[in-house]
């Protein structure tokens, strides 16, 4: 196992929620809309939806999700397809026993362990602070709406 | 092998049966049957204790002794296999997890009925979790009965069959009376035994070459009888094209199908909030990393310890070469050493099928009462609470998993799993992507991608070798076989996103925008989450 630990972040991060620091997201909150006989659940969501904080969180999520997710997956086929087409590139030796197939695979582990972790700490620092000050004012916004 | 394996092995696993049953009566006294209950042990378990349950539940005995046995037949390419059951975590993680946790409440067809109209899809996804949760729990019931075959030495269809039985009488009862909470109390309490003994295991192989993992390897490739070749890949799926495609189709199922498994989602639902769910996630991709980095030595070490020929001979699939390897570093045949850790190792695997056999059970019982029965049952019709039709639902699929488990005895079982994991892949994992995801998608989509993934799977199985056409299939002696490859992964998982895709362009219904839009907003944020 290796000793420089991705989980260092989720470890440390303690057993209470709520430790979402660095810097955060615009999280102003969407005008409570109209008053009087307020709008249905239905409207309350779409106008959260179009609101600039959720935009931003929603940017934020998809911005490290899709390519990492395109990443991995490329690498992983990438890594499959060889291993079963090209044994002999597979087999080519690094260093003593260890070959090139050895190495991409540790290289796997080695990948997943990364991408968790920086996934982890992206979460933490960019998304999970704005995320939270969403919820509370949607619920805010929703409550009293027969749902 | 002498008695005093078996009696000790006996031994432990009974204390571990005991223990598991006192869990079961201690967290189900004063305890209203409700459905958060029930399916979601209250939802107060920490990230550490959920992560260490998902850890259980993905740890089947078949990674624990299939996957250390391959390795040690035939060298690097069961390491394709611990890969590929670790790579799969990333799509949970970035994709699956937080947003099922928000958006949901017991299982996946939650996610999709939020979106759409209620009963097709429930049905649908209903249908399909229930069709993935029996292929992989007659998987493990078969495999319950060839372990006991083989590390006890009872080798007689009796024992295989009681084996089975008694499984699902456990497991039945574990399910109705303890329901999520119960489930995932024996899930940490495998997972920490399993760990602990691999850990043990991994450490005195180690030691035994000095932490050289370069003599591990080498000493493994001189007694496996292949040489160099043992730690390159070839030596399995290097054969025909057939065999090296069928492989990929394989690898895709895997990677694809974690994130579609129903008992993998509904352990999401047992933790307070998204991010909770995302810390279980990393917690688990430690424990199941470490793990299949562990196998690779084991595996690497039972060729190189206790010899490729010799794993061969004690069962040609290689099931053994964890309980043989435990024996040779204890000490050998006959001393102390090699019987306790052999017993240690055989009782943790009992373990394992048990605890993993448990939480299926539970998320397809779920499936049916949750998203069947509400949906099915006949309007008038007197209606019995939800936890009370997934309590009969529990023993009726734990009857179902042992007739089928007693009849399967001699399907492989590396094919069932992959074979759940490609149903996985195909029915569940594209409705699930298109519905947290994709703006414009209808009920028709949601139904035919389910449909559209789940059918074509089952169907190309039928027409595979592994049904017919071929001396090892189910039925050699006739020939209908038309589909060249054993996993229909490669084919029907495009095609489950391809029905989904076609059915969304065809339907007439326009897709509705503030359902997508509550959620987008609840699944990124949290709101509204139970």
């Amino acid at each position: 196992m290796r000793l420089e630990d991705p989980w260092y972040d989720a470890l440390a991060s303690g057993w209470g929620e709520l430790d979402g620091t660095g810097s955060f997201a615009p999280a102003e909150v969407p005008a409570p809309a109209t008053p009087g006989r307020g709008p249905s659940a239905a409207e309350i969501y779409l106008e959260v939806q179009r609101s600039e904080a959720f935009q931003e969180v929603r940017r934020r999520y998809r911005r490290f999700v899709v390519p990492a997710t395109l990443a991995f997956l490329v690498w992983y086929l990438a890594y499959v397809v060889t291993a079963v087409t090209a044994p002999g590139l597979m087999a080519r030796p690094v260093v003593g026993a260890v070959n090139v197939a050895m190495v991409a695979g540790l290289g796997q582990f080695l990948t997943t362990f990364l991408l968790t972790g920086a996934y982890a700490r992206h979460a933490r620092l960019r998304r999970d602070r704005a995320a939270l000050d969403l919820r509370w004012d949607t619920q805010e916004m929703t409550r009293g709406i027969g749902r | 092998m002498s008695g005093n394996h078996q009696t000790l092995a006996l031994l432990l696993f009974s204390a571990f049966i005991a223990v598991t049953l006192g869990i079961t009566t201690w967290v189900s006294r004063n305890r209203q049957g409700s459905a958060e209950e029930f399916y979601a042990g209250g939802r107060l378990f920490s990230p550490m204790e959920n992560g260490f349950a998902i850890a259980g539940d993905y740890m089947s005995a078949a990674s624990f002794l299939g996957i250390s046995g391959v390795i040690a037949l035939y060298g690097y390419d069961g390491m394709l296999y611990s890969v590929g059951f670790l790579v799969a975590w990333l799509v949970v993680l970035l994709l699956v997890a937080e947003l099922v946790r928000n958006c949901g409440r017991f299982t996946l067809a939650d996610v999709v009925a939020a979106r759409m109209a209620e009963r097709p899809v429930r049905i649908a996804a209903g249908t399909s979790s229930v069709t993935v949760s029996v292929l992989y729990l007659v998987a493990q019931m078969v495999g319950a009965g060839s372990l006991v075959a083989l590390l006890l030495g009872g080798t007689s269809g009796a024992a295989r069959s009681w084996t089975v039985i008694g499984v699902g009488a456990l497991m039945v009862v574990y399910v109705s009376l303890g329901g999520m909470r119960a489930t995932t109390w024996i899930q940490i309490v495998k997972a920490v035994l399993l760990m602990a003994g691999t850990v043990v295991l991994t450490a005195l192989v180690l030691v035994h070459f000095h932490g050289n993992f370069n003599e591990l390897l080498n000493s493994a490739a001189d007694r496996s009888g292949n040489g160099r070749e043992f730690l390159s890949p070839g030596l399995r799926y290097g054969g025909s094209w057939t065999a090296r495609v069928d492989f990929i189709s394989l690898g895709l199922a895997l990677v694809l199908g974690t994130a579609g498994l129903p008992h993998i989602l509904s352990r999401f639902y047992t933790v307070p909030t998204a991010r909770a769910a995302r810390r279980s996630v990393v917690w688990s991709i430690g424990l199941i990393g470490g793990f299949y980095l562990m196998t690779i030595v084991l595996g690497f070490g039972a060729a190189a310890l206790v010899g490729s020929a010799e794993v061969r001979e004690s069962n040609p699939a290689g099931n053994t070469a964890v309980p043989l390897l435990a024996l040779v570093l204890g000490g050998g045949e006959g001393s102390t050493g090699g019987t306790i850790l052999f017993a240690v190792v055989a009782a943790v695997a009992f373990a394992t099928i048990l605890a993993v056999v448990a939480g299926i059970t539970l998320a397809s019982s779920a499936s049916v009462a949750h998203d069947l029965y509400a949906s099915l049952r006949r309007p008038g019709s007197r209606q019995y609470s939800e936890v009370a039709v997934a309590r009969v639902a529990a023993a009726g699929i734990g009857l179902a998993a042992i007739g089928l488990g007693l009849l399967a005895q001699d399907l492989n079982v590396a094919f069932l799993v992959g074979l759940a994991f490609a149903v996985a892949a195909s029915a569940n994992l594209p409705v699930l992507l298109f519905s947290l995801f994709w703006r414009k998608f209808t009920t028709r989509g949601a139904v035919w991608s389910v449909y559209g993934g789940l059918l074509p799977a089952v169907a190309l199985v039928l027409i595979s070798p592994v049904v017919s056409g071929s001396p090892t299939s189910l039925f050699p002696g006739v020939d209908f076989q038309l589909f060249p490859l054993e996993n229909p992964g490669l084919v029907s998982i495009p095609l489950g996103f391809l029905a989904g895709w076609i059915g969304t362009v065809t339907s007439t219904e326009p897709p509705d925008e503030a359902k997508h839009a509550e959620t987008e907003v609840r699944a990124l944020t949290g709101a509204g989450a139970v």
